[in-house]
C-alpha cells in the first residue's frame, strides 16, 4: 500500500505550494482518479507551479504547451516528416507524448485546437497517419484558463468541459502562506533541488488501489440522489451526466483512499461533487456556471442515510 | 462384495456415530417464542377440552418450559414415544374414538406439547408453529365469540414472533414483536378481501350431528311449575330486535313462543297445529318492521312480535299464530319480520281448537273447578267470566316470586289457595285452569316478555330472564284475545321488566340489581359490541354476501368468477405489497435502525442530524458540542461509517458494540 508516498508527496508539495492542501489534494485525486484536472483562476497564483510540483514529485515526465490562437493540432499531438533516407513520412510526437501536460490558457486557443487535445485526453491515444500510437501511462492534463469573460478567449464547448473530471481554483494565498511566500526563496529553485518522492509505478498502485475501494449500496443510492437532484433541479439548464457520475464516485474514491479508508462515506462525495459539478452545470434562464451556493443547496436537499 | 459390504458396515457406524453426537439443544429465546405460542393456542382449548387432558396439555408445556429454563437435555426419544402412545390411549379412552373433531383436536393438542419436547432444530419450531395455527384455527369450530378471534390473533402474532425469532436470533425481543406485527398487519389486506369476497356457505360448516347442539337453554315445548321460573336467574341472550322505527312500549313487547293447549293437570303441552306460507289471520291495522336476530336454539319457533304478518322465505306461519322457521335454528340466525300487534287473529278457530281448549284432566284441580262454577254461575256471556275470574285473581292478593314453593298434583288449587305465591307459569296456569273449568277456550302462550334496550347500539335486547308465560282467551266474534294473569299482581313486572317485579326477599341476578348500574353500563357496551361482532362478521351469510356484492356491482352469481375476483385482488395486494418491500428493504438495516435512534435521542438535546449530513461530518459536530465525549462520539460514528458504508457485512457484535456505545453517551 503505498498510501505513504501520497501523503509524502503532499507534505512535500504542502511546503512548496503554500496554504494550498486541499487544493494539492484535489489534484492528486484528480490524478489517482485517472481524471484531467482544470484550473481556473486569474494568472500568478501558482497553477503552473501545482503542475511543475507533481511532476517533479512523482517523477513524470513533464510537457508544457501554452495555448495560443495560432496554435495547431499537429503542435499538441505531433507531425509526419518525409524522411528523405527512408524515403517514408516519419512522424514526429508533439508534447501530447508526456506523462503529466499543462496545457496553460487552453481558452486562448481555437476550437479546433482544442479539441485535438481533449480527444487525446479522452481515448488516450493518438492517431497520425493511419497508425494509432498509444500515449504514456499514466497520463494527466492539467489545464489551466482564464475566467471566460477575458477578451481574445475561446469558451470550452460544454461538451469538452466534461472531459475534465474536477475543476478546482487556486484564489490568492492566505495572509500567512502569502508572507511566507514572500519571505522565502524562489519556488523555482526550490523545487529545483526537492528530488522525487515518489514514482509513476507508485501512483499506478495507487490508482489501482483506488479503483478497488468498496462502495456500498447505501452510497451509490445516494450519489444517484445527487444526480437524478441535478438533472431534476429547475435550476439547472442540463444535469450531471452519467459520465461525470462516474467520475464523481472515482474521485470520491480516491478521495477516500487519500484519506486511509477502505470504503466510500458521503462526505467524500460531498467533498468532491462541487468540484465535479462546478464546470459542468449552467444556470436555467442567463447559462452562467453554477455559482457554489446553488451546489451547497442541492447537496442539502439529499439525505443522506 | 465383501469390500462393498465393508462400505456399508463403515456407513452404519458413521450413521451410528452421528446419532450419538448431543443434539443442539433449542435456543432459549426462540424455545420461549414456541412455547408463548403454543401456550396461548392450548389455553383458549380448555373450554371445550375434557379438563383432565387439558391440563396434561399445559403439563407437558410446563415441563417443555422447565427444560428450556434449566438448559438440560431434552427427554431422549424412547420416553417420548411412550408418552405420546400413553396420549393417544388417554384420548382414545375419553372418547372411545379417534374419529371427529372432537378427539382429533384433543389428539393434535396433546401431540403439540410431544412435538415441542423433541424439538431441537429449526423444522422443529416451523412443524411446532403449523401445528399451533392449525389448532388456533380448530377452537374456531367450537367458539366463534370476539375473544375467540382475539385469542386466535394474539396466538397468530406469537407464532409469528417465534417464526421471526428463527429467521433474525441476534434481534432483540421488541425487534421480534415489532416485525411479527408488521407481518400480521400485512396479513389485514388479504383478511377484508377474502372476508368480503370468499364464497359463503349456507349455515355452520363444522356442524356435526354427533358434537352440535346438543344443549342449550331456553323454552320448550312444555310447560310445567318451575319451568320458566329456572330461566329467571339467566341472562343469556335469547335474540335482539332492531325497529325500523320506535321500538313498542313494553307492555306490548309479547314475542311468542310454544302455545300450550293439551293440560293433563300438571303439564302444559304444545297442540298440533297446522303451518302455512301466509299468516293464518288477515294481518290489518298498525304495522311494525323489524330484524329479528335470534340466538340458536335448535328448534324452529323465531319468538316473533305477536302477531306476525309478512316476512321473508324462509318463515312459515303457524295457526296459532306463531312465525315458525323452515329449519330449526341452529346457528345464530336473522330474520326481516313484520308484526301486527292490534290485528284480530283466530276469529273463525276451528271447533276442534276450541274444544280442545276447553278441555280438562277428569278429577283434577277439583278446587279450582268448584271456584269456576260459581264464577261462572249466571254469566251472560265469555267476557262477563272473563272479567269476574280476572276480579277474583286480583281480589285474591296473589304473590308474585321467582322462587315460588313445590307444588304437588293439583297445581292450580295449591296456588290459589294454599301458597298463593308463583311465578309467571302458576298464574297463567291457574287462570287457564279456572277459564277452562268455565267453560271458556283459553291456552297458554309461552315466550318472552319485554326486553331492554340498549342505549349504545339501540338494539331491544331479550335475555332468558325475561321468558314469561301468559293465556289467550277465545271469545266468539273477538277470536283469541291476549289475557296476561301475571299483570293482575306484578303489572311492574310487564311495565318495567323482572328486576322492579321482584320483592326484596327474591335474590336477583347480579346484572339486575339497581346498584349495578356501572356494571349494566359496562355490559350493554360489551353487548353491543359482540352484537356488532356477530350482525356484520358472523352474521355475513350468503345472502348479505350476495346483497353486498351486488350493491358493489359485482357479479356475484357465478363462483368461478368471484374466485377469479378473489385471486385477482390478491395478486394485486401481493404485487403492492411486494414493491413495498423493495422500498422498505433499503432501511430495514438494524445498523441503520440504530443510527437513526441515536440520532433521534441526540436530537432531543438540540444535536439533531441534519438529513445531509455525513457521519464524520455529524460526529464532527457532535464532539464539538459535548467536548468531554468527543472520543466516543467520533468513535460512534466512525463505527456506523464503517458498517453502513464499509465492504465488511455487520455482524451481531459489531453492532452490539456500537449499541451499547450509543447508549453510554450521556445527554443534559
Amino acid at each position: 500500500m503505498p498510501l505513504h508516498h501520497a501523503n509524502r508527496l503532499l507534505e512535500t508539495a504542502g511546503r512548496i505550494i503554500l496554504g494550498k492542501e486541499r487544493e494539492l489534494r484535489l489534484a492528486l485525486a484528480c490524478l489517482i482518479a485517472r481524471g484531467h484536472l482544470l484550473i481556473e483562476d486569474v494568472p500568478g497564483v501558482g497553477k503552473t507551479t501545482l503542475a511543475h510540483v507533481l511532476a517533479r514529485l512523482i517523477g513524470l515526465q513533464f510537457q508544457r504547451i501554452q495555448f495560443t490562437s495560432d496554435l495547431l493540432p499537429a503542435d499538441i499531438l505531433g507531425v509526419s516528416i518525409f524522411d528523405r533516407s527512408t524515403s517514408a513520412f516519419r512522424f514526429h510526437p508533439g508534447p501530447v507524448f508526456a506523462q503529466l501536460i499543462l496545457a496553460d490558457e487552453i481558452n486562448r486557443a481555437t476550437p479546433k485546437t482544442q479539441s485535438a487535445l481533449l480527444e487525446a485526453m479522452e481515448e488516450r491515444q493518438v492517431t497520425a497517419d493511419g497508425a494509432t500510437l498509444a500515449l504514456p501511462e499514466p497520463f494527466f492534463v492539467i489545464a489551466t484558463q482564464n475566467p471566460a469573460h477575458q477578451i481574445g478567449t475561446f469558451p470550452l464547448p460544454e461538451s469538452q468541459l466534461d472531459r475534465f473530471l474536477l475543476r478546482i481554483r487556486l484564489g490568492y494565498p492566505d495572509r500567512a502562506a502569502e508572507r511566507a511566500l514572500l519571505m522565502g526563496e524562489d519556488r523555482r529553485e526550490l523545487l529545483e533541488r526537492q528530488p522525487a518522492v515518489a514514482s509513476p509505478s507508485a501512483l499506478l498502485e495507487l490508482q489501482h488501489a483506488a479503483q478497488g475501494l468498496h462502495v456500498s449500496d447505501a452510497l451509490v443510492d445516494y450519489v444517484q440522489a445527487l444526480l437524478g437532484a441535478t438533472r431534476n433541479s429547475p435550476e439547472l439548464i442540463n444535469g450531471l451526466s452519467p459520465r461525470a457520475g462516474l467520475g464523481l464516485l472515482a474521485a470520491a474514491r480516491a478521495w477516500a483512499l487519500l484519506d486511509g479508508r477502505d470504503h466510500v462515506l458521503p462526505e467524500d462525495v460531498q467533498t468532491l461533487f462541487p468540484h465535479v459539478a462546478a464546470h459542468r452545470l449552467h444556470l436555467a434562464g442567463d447559462g452562467r456556471p453554477v455559482p457554489p451556493a446553488t451546489l451547497v443547496r442541492l447537496m442539502q436537499a439529499i439525505a443522506v442515510r | 462384495m465383501s469390500a462393498a459390504a465393508a462400505g456399508f458396515v463403515a456407513m452404519l457406524k458413521r450413521g451410528a456415530a452421528a446419532g450419538r453426537v448431543p443434539a443442539p439443544a433449542l435456543d432459549r429465546r426462540q424455545g420461549l417464542w414456541l412455547l408463548a405460542a403454543a401456550a396461548l393456542t392450548v389455553v383458549p382449548h380448555g373450554l371445550w377440552l375434557p379438563p383432565w387432558i387439558h391440563a396434561l396439555c399445559l403439563l407437558l408445556l410446563a415441563w417443555r418450559g422447565l427444560i428450556l429454563w434449566q438448559g438440560t437435555r431434552p427427554p431422549p426419544a424412547l420416553l417420548l414415544l411412550a408418552v405420546a402412545a400413553a396420549v393417544a390411549a388417554g384420548v382414545r379412552l375419553e372418547f372411545g374414538h379417534f374419529f371427529g373433531k372432537d378427539p382429533g383436536v384433543a389428539l393434535l393438542a396433546l401431540l403439540l406439547g410431544v412435538k415441542l419436547l423433541e424439538a431441537r432444530a429449526a423444522r422443529d419450531i416451523r412443524a411446532g408453529v403449523l401445528l399451533c395455527l392449525f389448532l388456533q384455527l380448530a377452537l374456531f369450530l367450537e367458539n366463534q365469540s370476539i375473544a375467540a378471534a382475539a385469542m386466535a390473533l394474539l396466538g397468530t402474532l406469537t407464532c409469528l414472533g417465534a417464526l421471526v425469532a428463527l429467521a433474525d436470533p441476534a434481534g432483540s425481543v421488541r425487534e421480534h414483536v415489532r416485525s411479527a406485527t408488521l407481518l400480521l398487519v400485512h396479513g389485514l389486506p388479504f383478511l377484508l378481501v377474502f372476508f368480503v369476497l370468499f364464497p359463503r356457505i349456507q349455515g355452520p360448516l363444522w356442524g356435526l350431528p354427533a358434537d352440535a347442539f346438543s344443549a342449550s337453554t331456553g323454552l320448550s315445548d312444555t310447560m310445567t311449575p318451575g319451568s320458566i321460573s329456572a330461566l329467571g336467574n339467566s341472562s343469556a341472550i335469547a335474540l335482539r330486535a332492531a325497529f325500523d322505527g320506535p321500538p313498542p312500549p313494553p307492555a306490548q313487547r309479547y314475542w311468542r313462543g310454544p302455545v300450550l293447549a293439551d293440560f293433563d293437570g300438571r303439564t302444559w303441552t304444545a297442540a298440533r297445529f297446522a303451518e302455512a306460507d301466509t299468516p293464518f289471520y288477515r294481518p290489518v291495522g298498525r304495522r311494525l318492521d323489524y330484524v329479528l336476530t335470534l340466538e340458536p336454539h335448535n328448534r324452529r319457533w323465531l319468538m316473533a312480535l305477536d302477531y306476525p304478518g309478512e316476512a321473508g322465505p324462509l318463515v312459515r306461519f303457524a295457526s296459532d299464530h306463531q312465525a315458525l322457521s323452515a329449519r330449526p335454528v341452529q346457528s345464530r340466525s336473522r330474520f326481516a319480520l313484520s308484526a301486527y300487534p292490534d290485528a284480530p287473529v283466530g276469529t273463525g278457530e276451528s271447533p276442534t281448537v276450541l274444544a280442545a281448549a276447553t278441555r280438562l284432566p277428569a278429577g283434577s284441580n277439583p278446587r279450582s273447578r268448584e271456584l269456576a262454577a260459581s264464577l261462572a254461575a249466571g254469566a251472560a256471556s265469555h267476557a262477563e267470566i272473563l272479567e269476574r275470574v280476572l276480579a277474583h285473581m286480583r281480589a285474591a292478593r296473589l304473590r308474585y316470586t321467582l322462587r315460588p314453593p313445590l307444588l304437588g298434583a293439583h297445581s292450580a288449587d295449591e296456588f290459589l289457595f294454599d301458597s298463593r305465591s308463583g311465578f309467571c307459569e302458576h298464574f297463567a296456569s291457574a287462570f287457564a285452569v279456572l277459564m277452562r273449568a268455565a267453560g271458556v277456550p283459553t291456552r297458554i302462550v309461552t315466550g318472552y316478555q319485554g326486553g331492554e334496550i340498549n342505549p349504545v347500539d339501540g338494539y331491544l335486547v331479550v335475555r332468558q330472564s325475561d321468558a314469561h308465560a301468559w293465556a289467550e282467551v277465545w271469545l266468539a266474534g273477538r277470536g283469541w284475545l291476549r289475557v296476561d294473569p301475571t299483570a293482575l299482581a306484578a303489572p311492574e313486572r310487564i311495565a318495567d321488566g323482572l328486576a322492579a317485579a321482584l320483592g326484596a326477599e327474591d335474590a336477583l341476578p347480579l346484572m339486575l340489581q339497581a346498584d349495578m348500574a356501572w356494571l349494566r353500563g359496562l355490559r350493554h357496551r360489551w353487548e353491543a359490541l359482540s352484537n356488532s361482532w356477530n350482525q356484520y362478521v358472523l352474521g355475513y351469510n350468503p345472502e348479505r354476501q350476495r346483497e353486498l356484492l351486488a350493491n358493489l356491482g359485482f357479479d356475484y352469481r357465478s363462483a368461478a368468477k368471484l374466485a377469479g375476483l378473489l385471486a385477482g385482488i390478491s395478486a394485486l395486494l401481493l404485487l403492492g405489497l411486494y414493491a413495498w418491500a423493495s422500498w422498505q428493504r433499503r432501511t430495514s438495516d438494524p445498523v441503520q435502525r440504530a443510527w437513526e435512534r441515536f440520532s433521534t435521542r441526540m436530537a432531543r438535546a438540540g444535536l439533531g442530524r441534519e438529513p445531509w449530513e455525513g457521519p464524520l461530518a455529524y460526529g464532527d459536530r457532535l464532539a464539538e458540542a459535548l467536548p468531554d465525549q468527543a472520543d466516543s462520539l467520533h468513535a460512534i460514528c466512525a463505527a456506523y461509517a464503517r458498517l453502513r458504508y464499509g465492504a465488511v457485512q455487520a455482524g451481531d457484535r459489531q453492532l452490539r458494540t456500537l449499541q451499547k456505545q450509543m447508549k453510554g453517551i450521556r445527554i443534559q
